[in-house]
C-alpha cells in the first residue's frame, strides 16, 4: 500500500493571542473572557494546529442613516434601539456585540459624546457578551469619544477601534490606561499592516492588545487583493515575523454596498438570500485566508459562518 | 519541468559528444530550456528515460471534458497561493440530472443551466457543465437521458458504477470525452480499461489517501492515463484539509502519485454551497451539484471569478462614457478609472444618489486612482483625451467636469485643457451621494 505523506509545514513562527472581554473572575462582567488567534499553520489544517476559534460579533449602529434596509430588515424595530438589537444578537449565537457609534458623526447626527456613551453602558448592562466599540470616523471626535469609552468600560476589557497610521495615539493611550483592547487598521497592503503593528508597538502599546484589520474587500469589490494580503500576512506570521503575527479581524458589513447583493432582480434569485450568502461569501473567504473575528450584519449569514466554522474545526 | 542538474544524474556521463553537445552536462542544460529531446542521447538507459520523463510531466495533470469552445480544462496548476503566480483552471459547477427524472423535471433543469449565466465586469459567468446519473440502473434509459442532455452543448459528466453503463451512453448518445464517474476501490480495474477504451477522463473515488493512490497505479496499468480524484470529503473541514494535501504534495513534489485534479459530489449534501465555495478557494476541480440557485450561483461565480484573476492583471472595465440614472444634456460628467473596483465603487454611489450622470471611464489599464497616477497612466491630457474621445461635451452641455478628491492636484490643468469648469469631489466616492444631491453642481 502506498504511503501518501501529510505535508505538515514547520513553522518558527506563531500566532499570538489577545482576549476580549472580562468575565467577573477577570473583574468584569461578561459572561466569559474569549481568546482570538493563537494559530500554529495556515487557516483549518487540524495537523498543523487549529488556535483559538474563530468569532463571530454581530453589529450594532446606534444610528441606521444611508443602511441598506434589507441587510437589517430581519431586526424589525430592534434597529432603532442598541439594546434590543444586541440583545437580538445575543439570542440569535453571536459571540460578540459590535456597536458603532455613528450617531457621534458631525456631519450626521452630531449626537454628545456623553449620549453614546451611555448607549454603551445600556448595552454592557443588558447583555453580557464581550464588546467591540468604534466611534464614526471623525479623528478628533473619536479621540474624544474613545477616552470616555474607555473609562466607561473599565474593566470589561473592550476591543477599541480603529486605531490607524496618522490617528492611533490617542486611542492607543485610552485603551492602555483601562486595559482594553485596540483593532489597528490598516489599507489592504501587508507592509502598511505591519507598519501599523511596528508604529503602536514603538508608542507602548503590547501587541497582546492589538487585533490588526488589513480591510476585507467585499466580494465582488476586491476581494481577491484582501484574500491575498490575508494570506501573505499569516504567512508572514507564520515564518517569524513578529510584528506581523497579530489576530486578524474581518469587516464583513461593507458586502452590504455591492450592487449584486441587494438589488431585485429576477434572474439573481431572491435578494435577501443573495445578500446575506453575499456577506457570508466575503466571510469565508476571510476565514479562509486567516481570519480571526469576523463582523458581521445579516443573521443568516451569522448562522451560515457559524455553522461553517465548526464545520471547518471538525466540531 | 526537471532541473538541468536532475536530467544530468540520470545521463551515462560519457561525454561522448554524440549528442553534438561537448558533455552530458551541456547536453542536460538543452533538455532543461527544452531546446532538444532526450533520445538524441543514444545511451540512455530506458529507466532513466521513464525517470525523466515522469519527473518532466506537470505536478498536476492536465485534464480536458468535452471538445469544442466549451471544452474544460483542469488541472495543471503550480502554485499553492495565488499571489506567488496565479491559479490557472477555475473550478467548475456542474448540475446533476438523474435517469429517472420526469420530462418536466429534466426540462426543469436544462432550463436552469440556460438561465445560470451572468455577465459581470465584462466577463461572462455561467454553469460549465451538465451530469446525468444512472439512478435506474438501466443502461438504456441511462444513453436516453444522456442522449438529450448532450443537446445542451455543455460538456458533461455521466454517473454509473458499472463499465456497461459508460459504454452504452457514449456510444448511443455520441459524447464527446464525457467525464466517467466514478470507480471505487472494488471495481477500478475494469472501469480504467473502459476509460481506456472510450477515451473518457475517469474519477477515482476513495475516502481514504492511501487507497486513492493505490487505485490511480491500478488504473494506469490497466492504461487509463487521464484521471481525477474524488476524495469523498464528509465534512467542510475535509474539503480544505484533504484538497491542501494533495496539492501541497503536487507542487511541492513531496508525493507524485496523486497529481490529478479534484471532483467534490455535493450531491444530498446540505452544505453543498458551503462546499463548493471552499473548494473554489482551496483547489477544487470539478464540483457536482443537485442544483443551483440563483441567489447562490452569483456569490459562487463571483468568488470564482474573483480567486483566479490574475493578481498581476487587475480585472478592468471597457473606457467610455456611461450613463448613469438617464442623464440628459444637463447632467454633470464624473471621471474615474476603469480599474474594475473603482469604477464599481463610483458607479454604485452616482446610482444610489439617484441623480442623473455621465461617468467618464478613462483608460489606465486597470489601475485605481492614486496606483494610475504615480505610475503615470493618468493625466490631464489622458483624461482630456477620452472627453474628445466619447464626445462626453456635446452629450452633456453642462460644462462641469468633476474629479476625484485625491487628484486635486490636477485641476489647474485639466480646466485649462478641457475648457471645462473643473470641481474637486470627495476623495471617497461615498461621499458623491451627497455632492450630487446638494445642488453644488
Ligand atoms: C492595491 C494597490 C496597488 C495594486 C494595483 C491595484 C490596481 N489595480 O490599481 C498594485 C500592487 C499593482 C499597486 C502598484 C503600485 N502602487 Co499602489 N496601491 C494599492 C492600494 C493598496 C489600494 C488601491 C486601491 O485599489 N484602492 C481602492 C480603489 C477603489 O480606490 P480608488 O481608485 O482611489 O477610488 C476611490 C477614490 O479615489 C474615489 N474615487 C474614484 N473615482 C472617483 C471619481 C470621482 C468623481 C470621485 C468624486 C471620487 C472617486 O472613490 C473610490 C472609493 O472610495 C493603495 C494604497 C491604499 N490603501 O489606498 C496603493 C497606492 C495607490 N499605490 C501607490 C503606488 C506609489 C504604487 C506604485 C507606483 C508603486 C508602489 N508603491 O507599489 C505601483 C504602480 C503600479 C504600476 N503599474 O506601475 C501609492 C500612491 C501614492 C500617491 N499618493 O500618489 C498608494 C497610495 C500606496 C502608498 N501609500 O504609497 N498598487
Ligand atoms: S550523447 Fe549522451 S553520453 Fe554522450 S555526451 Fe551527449 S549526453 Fe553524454
Amino acid at each position: 500500500m502506498v504511503d501518501v505523506p501529510v505535508p505538515k509545514e514547520k513553522w518558527s513562527g506563531k500566532i499570538g493571542t489577545v482576549a476580549v472581554g472580562s468575565s467577573p473572575a477577570e473583574g468584569g462582567s461578561r459572561s466569559s473572557r474569549l481568546m482570538l488567534g493563537g494559530e500554529n499553520g495556515m487557516p483549518f489544517l487540524s495537523y498543523e494546529g487549529l488556535g483559538q476559534r474563530q468569532r463571530l460579533a454581530g453589529e450594532v449602529l446606534d444610528s441606521i442613516d444611508g443602511t441598506p434596509e434589507m441587510s437589517i430588515a430581519l431586526f424589525g424595530d430592534a434597529v432603532n434601539d442598541p439594546v434590543a438589537w444586541a440583545l437580538r444578537w445575543k439570542e440569535l449565537g453571536a459571540d460578540i456585540i459590535c456597536l458603532k457609534l455613528r450617531s457621534l458623526d458631525p456631519e450626521g447626527k452630531n449626537a454628545s459624546i456623553e449620549d453614546a456613551v451611555q448607549t454603551v453602558l445600556d448595552v454592557l448592562k443588558a447583555v453580557d457578551l464581550p464588546l467591540i466599540v468604534y466611534g464614526c470616523g471623525n479623528q478628533e471626535k473619536d479621540a474624544h469619544a474613545m477616552e470616555a469609552v474607555s473609562n466607561a468600560c473599565a474593566g470589561e476589557r473592550v476591543l477599541l477601534a480603529n486605531a490607524e497610521e496618522n490617528a492611533y495615539k490617542s486611542i492607543s493611550a485610552a485603551a492602555t490606561a483601562n486595559g482594553h483592547g485596540l483593532i489597528a487598521f490598516s489599507n489592504l497592503d501587508v507592509n502598511l499592516a505591519k507598519q501599523m503593528n511596528i508604529l503602536l508597538a514603538d508608542f507602548g502599546t503590547k501587541l497582546d492588545n492589538v487585533v490588526m484589520d488589513p480591510l476585507m474587500a467585499a466580494l465582488g469589490m476586491g476581494l481577491e487583493y484582501s484574500y491575498s494580503v490575508n494570506e501573505r500576512i499569516r504567512l508572514a506570521g507564520l515564518m517569524g515575523d513578529r510584528m506581523l503575527q497579530t489576530p486578524m479581524c474581518c469587516d464583513l458589513t461593507s458586502s452590504w454596498e455591492t450592487r449584486e447583493a441587494t438589488e431585485e432582480n429576477e434572474a439573481w434569485g431572491d435578494a435577501t438570500e443573495r445578500g446575506a450568502w453575499w456577506e457570508a461569501t466575503t466571510g469565508l473567504a476571510a476565514l479562509v485566508s486567516g481570519a480571526d473575528l469576523l463582523i458581521v450584519r445579516h443573521p443568516r449569514s451569522l448562522e451560515i459562518l457559524q455553522d461553517a466554522i465548526a464545520e471547518l474545526r471538525g466540531e | 519541468m526537471a532541473t538541468a542538474i536532475e536530467i544530468f544524474k540520470h545521463l551515462p556521463k560519457k561525454n561522448c559528444g554524440k549528442c553534438n553537445f561537448p558533455t552530458c552536462l551541456a547536453f542536460a542544460m538543452q533538455l532543461a530550456n527544452q531546446k532538444v529531446k532526450l533520445s538524441d542521447c543514444p545511451f540512455v538507459s530506458e529507466e532513466a528515460k521513464a525517470k525523466l520523463e515522469a519527473s518532466s510531466a506537470p505536478p498536476i495533470r492536465l485534464i480536458t471534458i468535452g471538445d469544442g469552445p466549451k471544452k474544460i480544462e483542469l488541472g495543471d496548476e503550480t502554485e499553492l497561493y495565488r499571489h506567488e503566480k496565479k491559479f490557472f483552471h477555475p473550478t467548475r459547477y456542474a448540475i446533476v440530472i438523474s435517469d429517472l427524472a420526469t420530462d418536466d423535471e429534466a426540462e426543469a433543469k436544462l432550463q436552469r443551466a440556460r438561465d445560470l449565466v451572468f455577465d459581470r465586469v465584462g466577463q461572462t459567468l455561467a454553469l460549465d457543465m451538465l451530469a446525468v446519473r444512472n439512478d435506474s440502473n438501466d443502461p438504456a434509459k441511462f444513453a436516453a437521458m444522456a442522449s438529450r442532455v448532450s443537446r445542451s452543448g455543455l460538456p458533461m459528466a455521466l454517473m454509473a458504477d458499472r463499465p456497461e453503463a459508460f459504454r452504452q451512453a457514449v456510444a448511443d448518445a455520441h459524447l464527446a470525452r464525457p467525464l466517467l464517474y466514478a470507480a471505487t476501490a472494488s471495481n477500478v480495474g475494469e472501469m480504467a480499461a473502459a476509460a481506456k477504451e472510450l477515451k473518457c477522463p475517469l474519477v477515482l473515488r476513495s475516502d481514504d489517501l492511501n487507497a486513492l493512490a493505490d487505485m490511480v497505479e491500478t488504473a494506469k496499468k490497466a492504461g487509463a492515463e487521464d484521471l481525477m480524484l474524488d476524495l469523498a470529503p464528509a465534512r467542510a473541514k475535509d474539503v480544505v484539509e484533504k484538497n491542501t494535501i494533495v496539492r501541497k504534495n503536487a507542487v511541492k513534489k513531496t508525493f507524485r502519485g496523486l497529481g490529478y485534479p479534484i471532483v467534490l459530489n455535493a450531491c444530498g449534501d446540505e452544505r453543498a454551497v458551503l462546499k463548493a465555495m471552499l473548494s473554489t478557494m482551496k483547489y477544487g476541480g470539478i464540483v457536482l451539484l443537485d442544483d443551483l440557485d440563483p441567489a447562490h450561483a452569483l456569490p459562487l461565480f463571483v468568488l470564482r471569478q474573483n480567486i483566479y484573476t490574475d493578481p498581476q492583471v487587475p480585472i478592468q472595465v471597457k473606457p467610455g462614457l456611461y450613463p448613469v440614472n438617464d442623464p440628459g444634456p444637463d447632467a454633470p460628467v464624473l471621471f474615474t478609472t476603469n480599474f474594475s473596483l473603482t469604477y464599481f465603487t463610483v458607479m454604485a454611489d452616482i446610482d444610489k444618489a439617484k441623480v442623473p450622470a455621465w461617468l467618464l471611464v478613462v483608460d489606465t489599464e486597470g489601475l485605481s486612482v492614486l496606483t494610475a497616477f504615480s505610475a503615470g497612466k493618468l493625466s490631464a491630457e489622458s483624461v482630456v483625451e477620452a472627453l474628445d474621445e466619447t464626445s462626453a461635451k456635446e452629450k452633456s452641455g453642462k460644462g462641469v467636469l468633476i474629479i476625484p478628491g485625491m487628484l486635486s492636484r490636477m485641476s489647474g490643468k485639466l480646466q485649462e485643457l478641457s475648457g471645462l469648469k473643473v470641481v474637486v469631489g470627495p476623495r471617497e466616492s461615498s461621499g458623491i451621494p451627497k455632492m450630487l444631491k446638494s445642488g453644488q453642481v
